[in-house]
């Protein structure tokens, strides 16, 4: 499997991160590095094994399904590059 | 009472209780430290105000005989860990200026034990990195030398600031946080101790994600007792964290009796890696030595799937970054790029994203983002999961034959010169957590315990690896090894 620059692309578009043209190629590079060194998975018998979904078999902890927490907005706006009249800002969404 | 900043955790509490010292000395004596340390990058966000007061609030507990053995010890956290009203950053640009209203529940722990914050450490990037050269602070440097070469080194990753503040005494001990490696190497790299608790000893609330699976924090300390001290401290249940588990909280340095008599230790075949420097092999054969003069039984094992266990990693960890970290969108906290007439949203997300995470942050994100992607799910993610599920039971079979701790090199080197891997393609960086990676994929708890140094005077690591929740077992083993090592070298101060 070799990544190309299509491809590399596509990747950068679904990471949302933007990639200049000219440093496409470079990034195909290090993707098909990486990946060659991934290959290797491709040695193990793998038959039969589940795959691991949980690094301690436990079963998560519930609580009761009420209310624990709200009412901060101030804080959680704190950070926001740009909060107005309560609410995150961003570029209009819908036309 | 001269250099208390050289103090251990033990040393400073016995005589904080003894009244022989106070902790606002203590801290004062840290801080100065950090002042003149500013060639070793280490604090990047300093807190002097905020130690001060906790130092005098500690001192306040210590007389009215209500002190915990973390109280008045002044710490570095890493600035992986939100803490309140202080900036927390991962050392990302896209995280500036980010003060968290809320504090991590391990730096909590910590707090309510009396502990004293001195500032933030710097690390790579998200903790992606073994050299902590991605960093957008800059490198934090290694207070150890070649010699009277003096050439800078890498103090490791991703805990570099860490390592580099606790070898020279900036503070008593550091927190850190391992995903493949990032306490334990940086801990060999710099001649102190650092311990990866068992996945979900340590809440993993409030500390920035960067593969959830793997992440842990632990202790970066002077000594193993130490290292016991403040992991008992660090550690708790958290309804916050699903995957923090409800056991009780052992006295794990009661744990430490350094008899290991009747021991089994491991030494598995396949970490003696082709081309690994002689000296490597000399002090894994020398710690072999050790214990086994200590009474400890040592048996040779097989752990077969140890070779897959970096590349399952390079799947397994980008895959939950880039997840994790599409968080970072400039909406809700951080950096956002300046955007240009007709910019939409979209734009908005490419460009910060763009601007805010560094090379090899972005390098992630996107193989993380590609080994999920339609058509490659399978062939990638699963079969990496699967891989991973092998790895952990050859620990399981190895445990199940009787062996109680596992005995390896920490590093395939000693500390390297910054920039020296500029050239080298990401995988060879990779390489540097051959030895560490294996643990964290099977959630098990690792200790790197400085045992020698190589020819060029540079410190070198050793690694116990223990049973899923017996750190106090695997402390005391770990003490022995550091009773019959004798470390005691110390960087000689050039800063």
């Amino acid at each position: 499997m070799s990544i190309d620059r299509e491809t590399a692309a596509k990747v950068a578009k679904l990471a949302r991160i933007r990639v200049p043209e000219d440093a496409l190629p470079a990034l195909a590079e290090e993707f098909n590095t990486i990946l060659g060194f991934i290959e290797q998975l491709n040695e193990v018998d793998v038959e039969g094994i589940e795959p691991m979904t949980s690094v301690t078999p436990m079963r998560l902890k519930r609580r009761e399904d009420v209310v624990t927490d709200g009412n901060q907005q101030a804080k959680v706006l704190a950070n926001a590059p740009d909060a107005r009249e309560g609410f995150f800002a961003v570029p209009k969404v819908v036309e | 009472m001269a250099d208390l900043n050289k103090f251990t955790i033990a040393e400073a509490r016995d005589a904080l209780r003894k009244g022989d010292v106070t902790a606002v000395e203590l801290t004062e004596a840290c801080l100065s430290q950090i002042e003149g340390a500013g060639a070793l990058n280490a604090f990047v966000h300093h807190t002097p105000d905020l130690a001060r007061d906790q130092a005098r609030a500690a001192d306040t507990r210590i007389k009215a005989g209500d002190a915990p053995a973390m109280c008045g010890i002044p710490l570095g956290i890493k600035d992986l860990f939100c803490t309140k009203g202080v900036p927390s950053q991962a050392a990302s640009r896209i995280l500036e200026g980010f003060k968290p209203e809320y504090e991590s529940t391990v730096t909590q722990n910590l707090f309510e034990a009396g502990a004293v914050m001195l500032g933030k450490l710097n690390m790579d990037e998200f903790a992606m990195g073994s050299s902590n050269e991605t960093s957008a602070y800059g490198n934090a440097v290694n207070p150890w030398r070649r010699g009277n070469d003096d050439t800078a080194l890498t103090p490791g990753g991703s805990s570099g600031g860490s390592a580099s503040a606790v070898a020279a005494d900036l503070c008593l001990a550091a927190t850190g946080t391992d995903t493949g490696g990032s306490i334990r190497q940086p801990a060999a790299f710099t001649g102190i101790t650092g311990i990866k608790p068992t996945y979900g000893r340590c809440s993993r609330w409030g500390v920035v994600a960067f593969a959830s699976s793997l992440d842990q924090a632990g202790p970066m300390t002077k000594s193993v007792r130490d290292a016991a001290i403040m992991l008992s401290a660090m550690c708790s249940h958290d309804p916050k964290d699903s995957t923090s588990v409800d056991f009780p909280v052992p006295d794990f340095e009661a744990a430490l009796t350094g008899d290991i008599k009747g021991k089994v230790i491991g030494i598995p075949k396949e970490y003696r890696m082709e081309g690994m420097p002689a000296e490597i092999e000399q002090l894994w054969a020398d710690g072999t030595a050790m214990l086994k003069d200590a009474g400890a039984d040592i048996r040779d094992i097989s752990l077969p799937h140890t070779k897959y266990a970096l590349p399952a990693y390079y799947v397994i960890a980008p895959a939950e970054a880039s997840s994790n970290l599409a968080r970072y969108d400039g909406v809700r906290y951080g950096h956002r790029a300046r955007l240009a007439q007709g910019d939409g949203i979209t734009e908005m997300y490419e460009k910060t994203r763009a601007e805010g995470f560094g090379h090899e942050v972005q390098r992630r994100v996107m193989v993380g983002t590609y080994v999920l992607s339609a058509g490659f799910y399978d062939a990638y993610y699963n079969r990496a999961r699967k891989v991973r599920a092998l790895i952990k039971r050859d620990f399981e079979q190895a445990f199940e034959a009787g062996v109680d701790a596992i005995l390896t090199p920490a590093t395939p080197s000693a500390a390297f010169g910054l920039g020296e891997m500029k050239d080298a393609d990401p995988v060879q960086m990779y390489l540097n957590d051959v030895f560490t990676v294996t643990v964290n994929l099977a959630g098990l708890p690792g200790i790197s315990v400085p045992a020698g140094v190589d020819k060029q005077g540079l410190p070198l690591g050793l690694q116990l690896i223990g049973r899923p929740w017996e750190e106090g077992d695997l402390l005391n083993t770990a003490y022995a090894l550091e009773e019959a090592a004798g470390f005691v070298a110390k960087p000689g101060k050039w800063w």
